[in-house]
């Protein structure tokens, strides 16, 4: 197994994207097919990204198995009001500096949902938010 | 159709990866919303888009992109090449706008990311 740790800072918008790239290059280093890695990438770039716009600062983990990649990622910030609300496309709390740099288009969680096999997410309110995310590296059928 | 003839019907000015200009594009998609194109894109999918900052670049990393059009003349900075060079995606630049860059792609065979891949023909 291999283990990555990487720390995220909020609103660092210049490096963001960083901590996902190191897991993308590690995926393809060691052979996982190139859709698999395409959809983790995926995945933790947009859970990166929701660190860098929501949150103070936030720790990405990858554990690579031989089966499976395992990400977590765990923020201190707002926490998030309404998980359900929050995993419809369209609905999103950004501010609109964020959405004139492409993004806060509520289409962040329900994303990482789409492009996981396994997916969880814990909030608690002025603390912070844990995704959990688990994608298994047989191709999709 | 290949990203060479892209530049050539757009008339596109090559930013970066010139080496790469024998790529193969099978669809494309014009999006100035990294979060769609992260959502929707397909691999080998060319990218049509007025942003020119570096989460662009990024996006067309993570969702394996084989390259970049910035349409209606708009120029990246320097950091934003760099990292282009940096992950092998070769960056265009063309004058025409997003909308009339789309069509005259669309309009040569060049299909959207919902749409069944076709061979294509220039």
């Amino acid at each position: 197994m291999i283990t990555l740790e990487m720390q995220l800072d909020g609103a660092s918008f210049e490096t963001a994207g960083e901590a996902s790239s190191r897991v993308k290059k590690v995926l393809q280093q060691i052979g996982v097919p190139g859709d698999v890695t395409r959809r983790v990438a995926i995945a933790a770039y947009e859970a990166e990204m929701n660190v860098i716009i929501h949150a103070r600062r936030g720790i990405m983990t990858a554990l690579i198995y031989p089966d499976r990649t395992e990400l977590t990622v765990a923020d201190e910030g707002p926490g998030i009001a309404d998980i359900s609300l929050a995993m419809q496309e369209g609905y999103s709390t950004a501010p609109d500096s964020v959405r004139e740099m492409g993004f806060g288009a509520g289409m962040g969680l329900p994303n990482m949902a789409r492009c996981s096999d396994e997916f969880d997410i814990e909030t608690v309110i002025g603390e912070g938010t844990k995704i959990r995310m688990t994608i298994y590296h047989e191709k999709r059928p | 159709m290949k990203l060479i003839d892209v530049q050539k019907i757009l008339r596109a000015e090559v930013l970066c990866g010139g080496e790469y200009l024998t790529r193969d594009v099978e669809v494309a998609c014009g999006a100035d919303l990294m979060s769609d194109v992260l959502a929707f894109t397909k691999e080998k999918a060319l990218l049509l888009t007025g942003l020119t900052n570096i989460q662009v670049i990024r996006t067309a990393e993570m969702s394996d992109l084989v390259g970049i059009v910035f349409v209606r003349g708009k120029r990246p900075g320097p950091e934003v090449l760099q990292l282009a060079a940096a992950k092998g995606i070769p960056l265009l630049l063309s004058d025409y706008p997003m909308y009339e860059s789309c069509g005259i792609l669309y309009r040569v065979g060049l299909k959207g990311c919902s749409e069944k891949v076709t061979a294509c023909e220039v």
